[in-house]
């Protein structure tokens, strides 16, 4: 098997007393669609955010390694970072509306990303963004490149977004709750979009959401992040089949699954909310919402391997949650 | 945009409309207008003469639509004083006036943005809380003082440059330092806040992950979203600045409209008063229509309605 | 950020309260009489200048009058034009912007119009030529400045009552059938207060220096007065040879106004952060 392209190994980001992400080790594969699931709150959008350099100014963030393509990205300095982003890894973000900035056209924000990265002439800036606006399957995409954001639709921004995220044929992209904040039907759309381009341009795409059915749509590995926590890693098949861990569970409890969940049938619910970490936190996180919670979650929890490729944080054996 | 356009040139109408009226009531304010013409030394006979050769025997309201009249076109009869048009008194006067403004604006607008900037970069670190302490202590100083120690300072002890008069452009050095003093704070303030909006909006976030340089970002992105309430401000400030050269003119001995108007109060010149009054008020509301109109173009969201 | 913005306020408390004890307690502070001339006695330098004594610690002017006497006096001036003009433009503004707020509409057009027509006129040109026409006093000087100084009050209370408007605990004193009045002199009033206090500081402020400028001009509080305008520009002429006389009430100025700006940012942080904790 070949090294993945984004390693990333324990991951701590701190803001100030509080603890956003805690040992958060993630894998992304070339050609992949890895998705990261969770509550608003449980540390995927800052994780995204710290592989590419941009938490904000207060955070803190420390890792054993996190390699992009080999190369070490801790202790890369802003310049080296600035280098990478917008050309090797890209990023697209929930809200379309403000994502763009609204003094400029779209043709001379998409043709930025390429004159900086790449140089040549904004002519063939132009002309690359009009063919990525093709791409993402905007109609006459000459006229669009002279228009200001404003005059485009939320969904029409995320494919300009997308195109922009595109410019430099990136190999990764991240894209953090990328159809949040559009309707549904046009969510469906840029979700077909994303799986397409991935297998035309052997994207690797990392993608945050807390949509159980985006994730069983595009995914290929998938993990779980609770309170800053990674606490359970699968290909998506398992996953659904055998979720291990408690929270797992409770995800897709809440998801109604047709065939399985019966017209009328009550949906499962996790009670409780995720709770605020400090640094000094031990046990497990999810203990106080758990039905199968014993005295020792109060200690350290182990890692522990269901099948290949799927493990979760947990003090319960696998034979044990099978049966539970 | 046509119809925001005509909607702000109807009240710019209606403001000129107002403080037409405004200079006409408060020429009126001390009673007998008449009395004050004449002088503290004029006989009841003189006083009756001034009365009829400046037409104030007719009724109030015939002298106030005859004055608005005139004004329209430009016509704001002889000065009392200096015995000349008032028109081209003002107009011989205008030029210092406004280059003094000018003058004070760039000096402001050089000073206030970059320090601006810099402070909105580096908030609550300490050079973000120098340049406000510094911001305040100018706001604090009044401008006819710190015209006078200027004088001391620059002019005498130093002698860098002419304490007072019009000759050179040297002359307006000093004048200009003291007028920008009025618009740095307001300036500087609002670029700062405007910065920090901006820096923390969603696109700077997507011109970071596109790995712009920090120039391109701070200069192209955030300063170019930033820009449009300080034109509005700056705009504002010039009127300000306009109408505040009274002060410094006479200080300076600048002979300019400021200098003219002190000596017309100071005279008892009403005419040319109330023409100052309506010029300055006029020009003020010209430059915050233009502003409108410059942040309509800068910005591409007014500029499609 | 906290403890410096505190600091700030602490400091500009303790400068605007020292000078309203200045104010109110002069005729028990001064030693000399501040009208009292002794031209044998000009412009005797201060005690930290060669020639100069502790008999007048500031020295005197150029008429034999003790600086520092005129000085404390000067206080009285512009803190009594300060506070006064404020409370004067406070409550005309306030009032404007309220009722615009409030019932929107033509009324509100009227009161917007009232404010564009307000900043398009000369400040400082207007004040003078009114002062010029009616006479200079102490009260022709507030009610000039206070019919001038409203139209910030009226910016802030008009926006402010417009939010306030919509909340909740307002509807429901619609809901419970509270008379009109009692609603704005009730509900409304005493939650846009924090903000107009801050307004308060900067047009405090403004009326110090305005006075300050008009006095300076000769247009004015009327000599012998100790406006401290005026005393710059008494000394005005002999500022070459000796710069104590108007570096004295020109910092003391400064520093004052100082204070109030420091006083209102510290209000201001003081009220930001007070909303969103």
């Amino acid at each position: 098997m070949t090294a993945p392209l984004l390693e990333i190994d324990r991951l701590d980001i701190g803001f100030g007393p509080l603890s956003a992400v805690r040992g958060a080790s993630l894998q992304v594969r070339r050609g992949e669609t890895h998705c990261l699931v969770g509550e608003s709150g449980c540390g995927k959008s800052v994780t995204a955010l710290a592989v590419m350099g941009l938490l904000a100014r207060n955070a803190t963030r420390n890792a054993v390694s996190m390699r992009f393509d080999g190369q070490e990205l801790m202790g890369l300095d802003e310049k080296a970072m600035s280098r990478l982003r917008g050309d090797r890894m890209a990023m697209i973000f929930q809200e379309p509306m403000t994502s763009l900035n609204p003094a400029y056209t779209v043709g001379s924000q998409m043709a930025e990303v390429m004159l900086r990265h790449r140089g040549g002439t904004r002519r063939a800036a132009l002309d690359r963004a009009a063919e990525l606006l093709a791409k993402v399957r905007i109609t006459s995409p000459g006229m669009r490149l002279g228009q200001y954001p404003h005059q485009l639709s939320g969904g029409l921004r995320q494919r300009v977004m997308i195109a922009m995220a595109l410019m430099c044929s990136p190999e990764l992209l991240i894209a953090d709750e990328p159809t949040t904040a559009l309707d549904v039907t046009v969510q469906a759309q840029i979700l077909r979009l994303l799986a397409d381009l991935q297998k035309d341009l052997g994207l690797a795409i990392l993608l945050i959401t807390h949509d159980l059915g985006v994730v069983a749509r595009t995914a290929h590995h998938v993990s779980v992040m609770y309170a800053g926590q990674v606490v359970e890693t699968a290909p998506v098949a398992d996953l659904f089949a055998n979720p291990m861990h408690p929270y797992t569970r409770g995800l897709l409890s809440c998801v109604p699954v047709p065939g399985k969940v019966r017209p009328g049938d009550p949906l499962g619910s996790i009670p409780g909310m995720v709770p605020r970490v400090e640094h000094a936190f031990a046990g497990c996180a999810f203990r106080q919402r758990c039905d199968l919670a014993r005295p020792d979650c109060a200690g350290t929890i182990p890692r522990r391997d269901f099948a290949p490729g799927h493990d979760y944080l947990c003090q319960i054996e696998p034979a044990a949650l099978v049966t539970a | 945009m046509v119809q925001f356009l005509l909607r702000r040139l109807l009240v710019a109408l209606l403001v000129s409309v107002t403080v037409l009226t405004f200079a006409f009531a408060l020429t009126r304010l001390s009673g007998d207008l008449a009395i004050s013409i004449a002088g503290p030394n004029a006989t009841a006979n003189d006083i009756e003469v001034v009365r009829k050769a400046y037409g104030l025997d007719q009724p109030l309201i015939t002298q106030f639509f005859s004055w608005i009249g005139r004004a329209m076109v430009g016509d704001f009869g002889q000065s009392y004083f200096y015995r000349e048009r008032v028109s081209t008194l003002i107009f011989s006067r205008l030029p210092i006036t406004l280059t003094l403004g000018l003058v004070g604006l760039g000096i402001a607008v050089s000073v206030a943005l970059p320090l601006g900037v810099i402070s909105a970069l580096r908030e609550g670190r300490p050079i973000d809380r120098v340049i406000s302490l510094v911001a305040l202590v100018g706001q604090a100083m009044p401008s006819f003082w710190l015209a006078l120690v200027l004088m001391i300072t620059l002019g005498l002890n130093l002698g860098w440059l002419p304490i007072s008069g019009t000759g050179t452009w040297q002359h307006f050095v000093m004048p200009g330092i003291v007028l920008s003093f009025s618009a740095i704070p307001a300036l500087l303030r609002l670029t700062r806040s405007g910065m920090i909006d901006a820096m923390a909006a969603d696109y700077i976030r997507t011109a970071r992950a596109k790995g712009l340089s920090r120039m391109s970002i701070v200069l192209k992105h955030a300063a170019r979203n930033a820009a449009m309430p300080v034109v509005s401000i700056a705009a504002v400030q010039l009127g300000f600045m306009l109408g505040g050269s009274i002060v410094i003119e006479t200080v300076f001995a600048l002979h300019g409209v400021g200098f003219l108007a002190w000596e017309s109060i100071s005279k008892n010149d009403f005419p040319t008063v109330q023409a100052v009054v309506l010029l300055l008020a006029v020009i003020y509301t010209l430059l915050t229509l233009g502003a409108d109109l410059l942040n309509a173009l800068l910005d591409p969201r007014l500029r499609a309605q | 950020m906290k403890p410096v913005s505190k600091l700030g306020l602490w400091i500009g408390a303790f400068i605007v309260g020292f000078t309203l004890f200045l104010a109110i307690f002069a005729p028990l502070l001064v030693t000399h009489d501040p009208f009292a001339q002794d031209l044998s006695r000009r412009l005797i330098p201060p005690f930290w200048m060669d020639n100069g004594g502790l008999t007048h610690p500031l020295g005197t002017d150029q008429l034999g009058r003790d600086y520092l006497a005129r000085l404390i006096y000067g206080a009285r001036i512009s803190m009594l034009i300060g506070i006064l003009t404020m409370v004067a433009s406070g409550l005309l503004g306030t009032a404007m912007g309220v009722i615009g707020g409030f019932y929107g509409g033509r009324i509100d057009d009227f009161v917007l119009f009232a404010i564009t027509a307000r900043l398009s006129i000369p400040l400082i040109l207007v004040a003078l030529a009114v002062v010029a026409l009616v006479g200079s006093s102490l009260t022709v000087v507030v009610a000039t400045l206070g019919l001038l100084l409203w139209d910030r009050f009226a910016v802030v209370a008009r926006v402010a009552t417009m939010q306030v408007r919509t909340l909740d605990f307002v509807a429901a004193a619609w809901a419970a059938g509270c008379s009109r009045s009692h609603i704005l002199l009730r509900e409304v009033l005493p939650n846009i207060l924090s903000p107009l206090a801050v307004v308060a500081t900067l047009e405090m402020a403004l009326a110090i220096l305005l006075e300050a400028a008009l006095s300076f001009l000769g247009l004015g509080v009327p000599p012998p007065l100790p406006s401290w305008g005026l005393m710059i520009a008494e000394a005005k002429d002999y500022m070459f040879f000796s710069p104590w006389v108007i570096m004295v009430p020109g910092l003391s100025l400064a520093v004052l106004v100082f204070g109030i700006n420091l006083l209102g940012d510290g209000l201001r942080d003081l009220l930001r952060t007070g909303r969103t904790t």
